[in-house]
Formats: structure tokens, C-alpha cells, sequence
């Protein structure tokens, strides 16, 4: 044994012990997340139970079934569930019913107690709605203005009903182009014309250029108002004409419901589908929880704002703390006389970043959104007061403050970059007439790029990462726009913006619907992973690159 | 500097054959240099020199006149000053803050420590090579072209021209002329070190400060670089420091030992290997400390 421990194995065991345990973890958290994430997306079959309590009540259920467990009977009789005395445990089911503009509850738990064996009729459609989630039943007839068109016994019924749904969802995304492209740009040319007007009152120009100016106001005003008009009659003709077709359906306990088609994202019956057909809904599905809008209090759609504002902030981000933190840490190393005082900012600069981000946060608030942001509003905004434009929280505040959190990340790993670059070559430079600036920006700095980018790595998994102190410097559970889009200046940094790190926290804690946000929470929080390795991979592909081409200079 | 240039072409240094300096050992030191003097033109007169670093004192009043045109050699054991001396004509000890100087260094009739010299200009004019090659991160091509961009010249064919002509030089041109445009740090460290030459002569100085150029090479590189050593003296001044004593007695005309800070002695190199005048010198060159 004393041999045994001489001879270091046991040494070379823990150390090989410890990389196990952290492999496991962090395959066990991927897989996990990648578990419950992505099995959300693939359609599930809808089960018809017959339950018979055991007061001989029946009752039909039809819904997904989430998962089942096994509970004491003394757990299901706490809970007002009646269970024979000589059971001890029973197993539940836990169903997703849909279904909620009618029963309230689309998240049931059953006891297997009185159940009939399960059935998977193929006529069981599921309807994802804009709105109360999904619709579990069976169809009825396709209505086009109150007649019955098809009945499920045609055999055209399924063609005719997808095409019915095709429509309305080609005539939904025509209504969205218009309200947001359309209008939007009218909102947006009132608004400037709001703030031009407001602009005369608050600096009253001589009388013959306001006269000029008002007309000119009141005549474009007049012109967006027109359009606005026409804009709004093609509207109404299009929400009319979404209101064409209804579908007729039978909900599990009999009750016929009428669903307009207008509020119908896609239509399934996932008991009749193909392992392939299974398949291309998943992708299918999986790609609109990337590129789609949330709907339903983020429970539902996709979560494309979210990844948008998450990488369009890491990337302001980015610009914002690159030149400071290298330009800093330039200066400390290279001209900074090294004595107390570099020793006191280095200190200092190392210590910030252990500041707890949500104390970032607070400053950001307090200093960069009411300070800065309410300066800038007084001098630049004057006309929109008293709604504030940078005067809020949002997106270049919140990248400001993320630039703030992460500097001290670049500053370090630049310093260190800068550090390791042998004194010989500076020499060879210096010896060459060179000066030092000249050395500096033609020898030194390309060598130390490989490090830069190595703190702006960390930098960009430390920011796309951070909830806290984007609560309070411009995240929002739901933006209504992106911050990018087509109307000048594309860029618009005043806006709030979502993030993934939030939306997971208030898809997960803050909503309503607990159950039908749980996979969305495991979904996001892999998709946000993903997108910090992408990002993480970029960073590090072009360090590589700039690596090799600096190879043995570090020798 | 006009003086020397007309100094240059008219020298009489490139035909003579080496000066017949007396092997007399009893002579004194300073009298041996100056009778080389009489014979060689002078490029850089040392007068007491005292360098420190913070309290403590590297150079000892060290007094020194290298000849034009010729290979001058520094050889010492470790920590003697010879290297702090050699860095001292380019004013690279300029770099270290605790460094103090006191004395003169006269190139060409000017007191490189005088407080109107502008060090880049110096530089330019003494070129140095280090220990360690030193390649910067660019092409073989630009490293030469390095020190002429700086001066400003960006003309394609002056800089084509310079770069062939300093790996010419250098004897270096017909290994890489067809890979100018590759990384330099993909030579071997013997072509590293005659680029890193190469890039030195590019500017054209007229001293070339050499600091053991051949220690961290293998035998064959070595030769090279020595077999460069002796063309380049046809053209330029050069200043050599080194840690072996062959090396010193196959490459240099003149050689200076040096102890711990102090100039011991200095005199032409066959004299001195052959018939050292001080105790100290025999038994360095001897092999007994050192």
C-alpha cells in the first residue's frame, strides 16, 4: 500500500478522477438541455383516454402526454384524488389538454386509476393558434363564409383545409409587411414631422421661415394621413377577407368549437404522420423557434428578437470595449513609468472585475441611462421630452455597460499579450532607427493581436452571457422591434432590446403557464449556449489564424 | 557626417593589408592602440566611459578607439560589460531607466551623447544585430524593407532594388529569392540571423554592432555568419561580442578583453591571443577562469 502510494498512482488517479467529473458535468448539462430543448419540437402523438372515476363518472380526455410518475397514495389522497385503500402507490400522467379558451387548465394530472387503454385515433387534429395555444379535437367540416365546403369524409378535406391554412397564413404575413413596413414608416415620418413642430415652439424661428415651415409640416402631414387611409382601407379589405374560412372541430367531451383560420399557424394530425413526416414537422418547427416571433407571453413562437438583440449587443459590445481596453492596456504597459501608481491601476483594473455584474447594472442605470442619457435628451431631444430617447434603458446602454463589465477582461489578457513579446525584437526595431511608436504599432501591437483576441473571447462569453445587469440598462421581456431594421439610421441604439439570458428567465419564472414554458426554457438556454460557442469559435478561428501567422515569435 | 563620408572614400583602409603592429608584450596598452592608430583610421573613440546601473558601476573608465573598416572584437566572461559596451554606440542602454552614463563616445567627431543628437538618426547609422535572431512577424521581404519604409520610401523598385542588393549581401539571396514574400519565422535560425543582418545593411550605417550573432547558431551557420563577417568589412565598421575566443581570433582585427567592467586590454588580435601583455588576458584566453 505505501508503495502503492510512493509510486504517485494514486496521484495521476485524482487528477484523471478530476477532468472525469468535469466532463461529466459539462456532458451532462449539454445533454440535458439538448434533451428537453429539442424533443419539445418533435410532434408528439395525441392519446384519447377514457377515464371512469370511481363514482362511474366517465370522462374523455385527448391531449400529449408530458411525462408520468409514480406517487404514494397518501400524495394523491392529499390532493383530492380517491384511491382504493389497498394501493400504495399510483402512477399520474401529466397531459397537455391545449384547449385553453375553453377549460381554463391546459396542463392536467390524471391518475392511471379507472383509465381505458390509450387510443390514437388519426383524425385527431392539433391546431397551433396566435392565440390560448393549441387546439386538441377532431374536425368537423372546413366553413368558407358559413357554408360547409368539406366535410373530413371527402377526400379532398385535408388538401382543401392546407390550402385554406396557406392562405391565411400568406394574407397574416401580408397584414404584418404592411403594419410594420408600411405604417411603420408613416408612424415614423409623423413622428419626425411631431418633433419638427415641437422644434419650432422651443426655438421659434423668424416669423417668415415658421410660417414656411408650419406649411410645409401641415402638407406632409396631410400626405402621410392620405396614404395612411388608403394604407388602412387594404387592411380592412385583407382582415376581412381573413375572416373567410372556419374550421368546425369536436373538442374530446363532445363541444363543437368553431376556429377561424385567421388565428391558425399550421394544423397537424400527428397520429396519422410518418416517422418522416414527424421529421420535417420537427425541422420545421425547430426552424420557426428560430426565426419566428414569441407569442403568448414568450410561451410560444420563436425566439429570433431574442438571439438578434443578444448578438447585435455583444457585437456594439465589442466595438465599444476593443479600442478602450487595448488603447489601456497599450498605454499601462508600454508608456505608463511602471511604479505605485500602474501598480494601484492594475490593481484596481483586476478588481473590477470581480465586481458582481448586477452592480454594473446599477451604475449603468445611474450613470450612463439617467446622467448620460438624460444629458443627451436635454441637448439633442430636446423636442420629444418628455418621452425620453436615450434617457430609458436600452440597447447602447446596455452594451455600455457590458463594455464597462468586460474591460478589464481585455485590459488583462492585452497586458499579457504585450508582456510575453520577447524584448528582443523590440530591440531589433529601436536598433533599426525605428521609434517607439513605430515599434509599437508596426512590430509590437500586430504580435499582441492573438492575445486581444483571446480577451475579446472572454469578453464576448462573459457579456452574452450576463442577465442581471441587462435587467436594468435596457433588456425587456418583449420588444416590440428589432434593433436593426430598414428605416435611417438602420442602427437604432436607443431601442430596448431582448436577450436570450433574460428571456430564459422570464420564459422560466416569470410566466403564467409554467408547464408550456418549461422545454421553451430548455430550448433557449441551448440555443444561447450554442450561440456563445459560435461566437466563442469565430474569435477563436481568427485568433488561430493571426497565431499562425505570428508562429515562433513567442519563443 | 559630410566629413566622414569624404573620410570614407578617401580612406586608405581597403587595400592595405592588415597594420604591422609590434608584438612587443611589454608595451602598454595605450600605447599599443596608440600605435595602431597611427595606421588605421579612426570611427569611434571611447573616453572615459562610466556606465551604472543604479549603484552599481558596469563600466570602469573604459577608453577605447575602433578603426574604420575593420572587425574589432569584445571578448570577456560573462557579466564583464562587454555587451553593455557594445550597446552603448547605439545608445540601446538609452532603453534601460536605472542606466547612467558619464564620458564621451566620439563618432566621426561628434559626442553621440550630446544632447542634440537624435537617437533614431544614430541608430540608423549603427546598426546592431542581437543574440537571438529577431525576425519581426512580417515577410522575409518586408523585414528588410522594414528600416527603409520607415525612412519613408515606399517606391516598389528602390525597395525591390535595397532588398535584393542586402540579401546579396547578406549571402542569403539565393536561398529565399524565390519565397521573399513567406513568413520569415519559417527560416532556420542561421537564415534568420544573416536576414536579421540583411535587414541591418539595408540602411546603410556604417557601424554594424554584432552581440555574439553566432551563440544560439549550429557550426555550420556559424561559419556562415563569420564567412559574412569578413565581406562586411569591406564596407562597414563592425563591432563584435563574443563568448568564443576561436571565433574572436578567426573574425576580428582587433580585440579588446574585458573584466569586469574594466578595459583589461586591447590591442590586435593576433598580438593579444599570441602574446597578451596581462596576467588576466593569458589566463582567460588560456582557459584557466572564465
Amino acid at each position: 500500500m505505501r508503495q502503492w502510494f510512493k509510486s504517485g498512482t494514486p496521484w495521476i488517479w485524482l487528477n484523471g478522477g478530476a477532468v472525469a467529473m468535469c466532463m461529466i458535468m459539462v456532458i451532462g448539462l449539454i445533454g440535458l438541455i439538448a434533451v428537453r430543448g429539442f424533443s419539445h419540437f418533435w410532434p408528439a402523438d395525441v392519446a384519447v383516454v377514457e377515464i371512469t372515476s370511481p363514482g362511474g363518472e366517465q370522462t374523455t380526455i385527448m391531449g400529449e402526454l408530458v411525462r408520468s410518475q409514480v406517487i404514494s397514495a397518501a400524495v394523491a389522497r392529499d390532493s383530492g384524488e380517491t384511491v382504493p385503500d389497498d394501493i400504495d402507490l399510483v402512477t399520474r400522467h401529466l397531459f397537455k389538454l391545449g384547449n385553453r379558451d375553453q377549460t381554463g387548465r391546459d396542463f392536467v394530472w390524471y391518475l392511471e386509476l379507472g383509465m381505458s387503454p390509450w387510443q390514437y385515433p388519426d383524425d385527431v387534429f392539433v391546431i397551433e393558434r396566435r392565440e390560448w395555444g393549441n387546439f386538441y379535437g377532431q374536425p368537423l367540416a372546413l366553413l368558407r363564409e358559413g357554408n360547409v365546403v368539406s366535410t373530413p369524409g371527402d377526400a379532398d378535406f385535408w388538401p382543401q383545409l392546407q390550402d385554406a391554412v396557406d392562405r391565411s397564413l400568406a394574407l397574416f404575413r401580408e397584414i404584418r409587411r404592411l403594419e410594420r413596413g408600411e405604417i411603420g414608416r408613416i408612424n415614423t415620418g409623423i413622428e419626425r414631422l411631431r418633433l419638427d413642430e415641437r422644434n419650432l415652439e422651443l426655438n421659434p424661428p423668424p416669423a417668415d421661415v415658421e410660417a414656411r415651415e408650419r406649411a410645409r409640416i401641415a402638407e406632409a402631414t396631410a400626405r402621410f394621413e392620405a396614404d395612411y387611409a388608403v394604407l388602412r382601407e387594404e387592411l380592412d379589405a385583407i382582415y376581412q377577407s381573413t375572416r373567410r374560412d372556419t374550421l368546425r372541430m369536436q373538442t374530446a367531451d363532445g363541444t363543437e368549437v368553431d376556429i377561424t383560420l385567421a388565428t391558425i399557424v399550421r394544423v397537424t394530425a400527428p397520429n396519422a404522420m410518418s416517422v418522416f413526416d414527424k421529421l420535417v414537422q420537427y425541422v420545421e418547427r425547430l426552424w420557426e423557434f428560430l426565426t419566428d416571433e414569441p407569442r403568448e407571453a414568450n410561451t410560444e413562437g420563436g425566439i429570433f428578437p431574442a438571439i438578434f438583440g443578444t448578438v447585435v449587443m455583444v457585437m456594439v459590445m465589442s466595438i465599444i470595449v476593443t479600442p478602450f481596453g487595448i488603447l489601456a492596456a497599450i498605454y499601462l504597459r508600454e508608456y505608463a513609468r511602471q511604479g505605485t501608481m500602474t501598480r494601484i491601476i492594475r490593481i484596481s483594473v483586476y478588481n473590477l472585475a470581480g465586481v458582481p455584474s448586477i452592480v454594473y447594472g446599477v451604475f449603468g442605470l445611474g450613470f450612463f441611462v439617467y446622467f448620460l442619457g438624460g444629458n443627451i435628451d436635454q441637448l439633442f431631444y430636446e423636442a420629444s421630452l418628455p418621452a425620453p430617447t436615450f434617457g430609458t434603458p436600452g440597447l447602447f446602454w446596455a452594451s455600455l455597460t457590458l463594455a464597462l463589465l468586460t474591460l478589464p477582461i481585455v485590459i488583462v489578457s492585452t497586458e499579457e499579450g504585450l508582456a510575453r513579446i520577447p524584448s528582443t525584437i523590440r530591440q531589433g526595431s529601436l536598433a533599426l532607427g525605428a521609434t517607439k511608436s513605430e515599434t509599437l504599432w508596426k512590430v509590437i501591437v500586430p504580435l499582441a493581436t492573438p492575445a486581444m483576441m483571446t480577451g475579446l473571447i472572454l469578453a464576448i462569453a462573459r457579456a452574452a452571457g450576463e442577465v442581471a445587469p441587462l435587467m436594468l440598462v435596457g433588456v425587456v421581456k418583449l420588444a416590440p422591434t428589432l434593433p436593426v431594421d430598414g428605416t435611417f439610421p438602420y442602427i437604432h441604439l436607443e431601442r430596448k432590446i431582448m436577450h436570450l439570458g433574460f428571456h430564459i428567465y422570464d420564459v422560466g419564472f416569470q410566466s403564467p403557464n409554467v408547464e408550456a414554458a418549461r422545454p421553451l426554457v430548455y430550448a433557449t438556454a441551448l440555443v444561447l449556449v450554442m450561440l456563445i460557442v459560435i461566437l466563442n469559435l469565430t474569435a477563436i478561428s481568427i485568433r488561430n489564424h493571426l497565431r499562425e501567422r505570428y508562429r515562433s515569435a513567442g519563443d | 557626417m559630410t566629413t566622414q563620408t569624404a573620410n570614407n572614400k578617401t580612406g586608405p583602409t581597403d587595400a592595405r593589408e592588415r597594420p604591422a603592429v609590434s608584438a612587443a608584450g611589454a608595451r602598454k596598452v595605450a600605447e599599443r592602440e596608440a600605435l595602431s592608430l597611427a595606421d588605421e583610421t579612426s570611427k569611434i573613440e571611447v573616453s572615459n566611459l562610466n556606465l551604472y546601473y543604479g549603484n552599481d558601476q558596469a563600466l570602469k573608465d573604459v577608453n577605447l578607439i575602433v578603426p574604420e573598416k575593420r572587425v574589432t572584437a569584445f571578448i570577456g566572461p560573462s557579466g564583464c560589460g562587454k555587451s553593455t559596451l557594445l550597446r552603448c554606440f547605439n545608445r540601446m542602454n538609452d532603453l534601460v531607466d536605472i542606466c547612467r552614463i558619464e564620458g564621451e563616445i566620439v563618432m566621426d567627431g561628434k559626442n553621440i551623447y550630446d544632447r542634440d543628437v537624435d537617437v533614431a538618426d544614430l541608430r540608423r547609422s549603427v546598426g546592431m544585430v542581437f543574440q537571438k535572431p529577431n525576425p519581426f512577424p512580417k515577410s522575409i521581404y518586408e523585414n528588410v524593407a522594414y528600416g527603409l519604409r520607415l525612412q519613408g520610401i515606399s517606391s516598389r523598385r528602390v525597395l525591390d532594388e535595397v532588398v535584393e542588393k542586402s540579401l546579396r549581401a547578406a549571402a542569403l539571396w539565393d536561398e529565399v529569392k524565390d519565397r521573399l514574400q513567406d513568413n520569415a519565422f519559417g527560416m532556420s535560425g542561421g537564415q534568420q540571423q544573416r536576414l536579421v543582418i540583411a535587414r541591418a545593411i539595408a540602411i546603410e550605417p556604417e557601424v554594424i554592432l554584432l552581440d555574439e550573432p553566432a551563440s544560439a547558431l549550429d557550426p555550420i551557420s556559424t561559419l556562415k555568419i563569420e564567412e559574412l563577417i569578413n565581406e562586411l568589412k569591406r564596407d562597414y565598421t563592425i563591432i563584435i561580442v563574443t563568448h568564443n575566443m576561436q571565433q574572436a581570433a578567426r573574425v576580428s582585427d582587433y580585440t579588446a578583453f574585458m573584466y569586469m567592467g574594466n578595459m583589461v586590454e586591447y590591442g590586435d588580435t593576433d598580438t593579444l591571443f599570441t602574446n597578451p601583455s596581462k596576467k588576466q588576458t593569458e589566463d582567460y584566453i588560456t582557459g584557466r577562469y572564465g
